[in-house]
């Protein structure tokens, strides 16, 4: 018997991953930016969150390369004295947890009305996919900026920015998960004929069973492909809630209530603290791109036309 | 053909339904028409009695009926305190502004994304293709803010060739009053340059790739390989026979994005401080003027949802099989 190190390593998967550099250089940077967010506590020079550390006096100071820098600011601060580096690791941070929370909870909700719908058929089916379809209708970033300025409104804006992780995690889980439901559904019609799930019929397991033990294992690896295409979907969707105002806080910023604290200052000329959150987010998203592209081309490339 | 279109204008209908339900309970819960109508200056005693004169004290969905027999029958969407004018009328105010900046952005995308989606799948293998693919990936990856302030920061700081932010000059078409646009003068139109352009960058990719896949897969037709055989010149085979069935797939999925496109406006509306909706939406936000919001969230989904339907029942005409699908 192999291990299943040694089956990996003999994997396809493996194999075109090895002599991808693009991708190689993808999943090399996610992981430095993974870590980089993990340990963000404890290898960023300052704790943003903490107003204790902040001083205002040591506001829009330049990188240290350029004049009047300070080595304690390696990338400089912002307009309110934070250091930029460690806001940047933070954001990065809060920008991660909610899009992998986001992605998760899309996932969940796209499994299980994918499963239903595409095993159950019938009436189940209608109804669920219409409900996908009508909300499939609109742009999830639309209904993403309607449910946080409602979710805004109604919480009024303290405890909007208390609970903002939470409910951003929420808002964009629920805006996106139709294109879960429907991969699932579409991969769960083709294997619910297969000769294996008439064996577990047979036999006379119970529904659940077959659908979550038999058919769901088989049906994941549509859902790993536009997984991380989603993640990078969510990360951009939360910036650019966060950028319009109705995302994250200025005391607790992510990236994109990073970009927009800057904009205002960019223009005057402190141009690090828009450009260099703004940096990290491109590459951030860029390589899930890449990684979601090689992914895509390498597992599935039935999937995607383009 | 007729139970199609039947079915599909009694879903629109649930939708709406359903939308302006979940709108107007919002509304309901903490929204305040009294001080949408009079502000806050009022006593009590005058409030109550206001409250009374409009029917807020009844139940809710006698409420809710009228809310909706006002907005269908009357147009009547309540009022905003924000603006100090109805609803509909704020909202069809910023319109043109929205309307412009969606139209000028589409017409750079058509412009750019055709002839640089064709030629990279006509000249997969020269420097420029490859490099409009690389470059479309990054363009994904770039949210649509950043590319607006950076263009902000060349055009109009660095080189200051072109304005930064408003609509410039307008002129009222047709003497209409709320119909204002600014791509008749010379300044409206440098004013539209730099929100579009950074607009289209969002949908630039999407569009190349997309051209360019369906155009290498009608490349590999029977029928396209039988016009070489017959001798037609390379022109004719790519634009006539090639391009025409590109078309129809491309066309799908741009009306799609237009509607995205809607979204995104509210990004560079707030970086160039156009005056549209977007930016009236999220100054509704900032101001919890939840009447104007609630009002804009009906009007953005019926014009979803009657988009949708007119598009769905189009395809049922021309592609009989969509008709079938849906049905059970």
């Amino acid at each position: 018997m192999k291990t299943k190190l040694e089956k990996f390593k003999e994997s396809y998967f493996w194999y075109s991953f090895k002599r991808d550099n693009v991708a190689i250089f993808s999943f090399v940077t996610l992981t430095v930016f993974l870590l980089l967010a993990l340990t963000a506590p404890w290898i960023a020079p300052m704790n943003p969150y903490d107003a204790a550390n902040i001083d205002i006096m040591n506001s829009e100071i330049p990188p240290v390369w350029m004049d009047g820098g300070e080595s304690d600011f390696l990338l400089g601060t912002d307009n309110q004295g934070r250091d930029m580096l460690s806001t940047m690791l933070y954001g990065l941070r809060t920008s991660i947890i909610i899009g992998l929370g986001a992605v998760a909870l899309q996932g969940v909700i796209g499994v299980v009305v994918g499963l239903l719908a595409g095993y159950l058929g019938g009436k189940t089916d209608a109804i669920l996919m219409r409900l996908a379809d009508i909300q499939f209708s609109f742009p999830y970033l639309m209904v993403a900026i309607f449910m946080s300025a409602i979710f805004q409104v109604v919480f009024g804006l303290g405890s909007f920015e208390r609970l903002a992780v939470p409910l951003l995690t929420i808002i964009i889980g629920l805006s996106n998960w139709p294109m879960f439901a429907r991969t699932i559904r579409a991969s769960v019609m083709g294997e619910k004929n297969k000769e294996y799930v008439e064996a577990a019929r047979v036999i006379g397991l119970p529904r659940w069973t077959i659908m979550f033990r038999h058919i769901l294992p088989n049906a994941l690896t549509s859902v790993m492909v536009i997984s991380t295409i989603q993640v990078a979907n969510a990360v951009m969707s939360e910036a650019a809630l966060s950028f319009l105002g109705l995302g994250m806080p200025v005391t607790k910023p992510s990236l994109g209530s990073l970009i927009r604290a800057g904009q205002e200052f960019f223009f005057s000329g402190s141009w690090w603290i828009t450009v260099f959150p703004g940096l990290w987010l491109v590459i951030f998203v860029l390589v899930i791109n890449l990684l979601g592209d090689w992914l895509r081309d390498v597992l599935n490339p039935k999937l995607y036309k383009g | 053909m007729l139970a199609f279109i039947v079915r599909r204008i009694i879903q629109a209908v649930v939708v709406m339904m359903v939308i302006s339900l979940v709108g107007f309970s919002i509304k309901d819960q903490i929204g305040d028409p009294v001080r949408d109508l009079v502000g806050e200056r009022v006593t009590p005693a005058e409030r109550a009695e206001i409250a009374e004169k409009m029917g807020l004290n009844d139940p809710f969905f006698t409420q809710y009926f009228r809310f909706v027999k006002n907005a269908v029958t009357k147009g009547d969407l309540g009022r905003s305190f924000l603006y100090n004018k109805p609803n509909l009328e704020v909202i069809i105010h910023h319109a043109p502004a929205t309307i412009e900046l969606v139209f000028g952005t589409a017409l750079i995308i058509i412009f750019i994304s055709l002839p640089l989606g064709v030629y990279c799948a006509l000249r997969p293998r020269t420097l420029l293709s490859r490099f409009t693919m690389s470059f479309s990936t990054l363009g994904v990856s770039m949210p649509v803010y950043l590319t607006a302030i950076l263009l902000i920061f060349l055009f109009a700081i660095h080189w200051q060739v072109l304005p930064s932010y408003g609509r410039g000059e307008t002129i009222d078409l047709f003497g209409l009053g709320w119909w204002s646009t600014g791509m008749l003068t010379v300044d409206g139109i440098r004013h539209l340059i730099l929100p579009c352009v950074s607009l289209s960058t969002l949908m630039l990719p999407l569009f190349i790739r997309l051209i360019r896949s369906e155009m290498m897969e009608v490349l590999e037709t029977e029928y396209i390989k039988y016009a070489w055989a017959k001798g037609l010149s390379p022109a004719r085979v790519w634009m006539v026979h090639a391009f025409k069935n590109t078309l129809l797939p491309v066309i799908t999925v741009f009306g799609v994005q237009v509607g995205i496109m809607f979204a995104f406006t509210l990004l560079t509306e707030l970086v160039f401080q156009w005056p549209g909706m977007g930016f009236m939406f999220l100054e509704a936000v900032h101001r919890a003027d939840i009447s104007l919001l609630i009002a804009y969230l009906v009007v953005v989904a019926s014009l979803f949802v009657f988009v949708n339907t007119v598009v769905d029942i189009l395809y049922g005409f021309i592609n009989p099989t969509v008709r079938i699908t849906g049905t059970k």
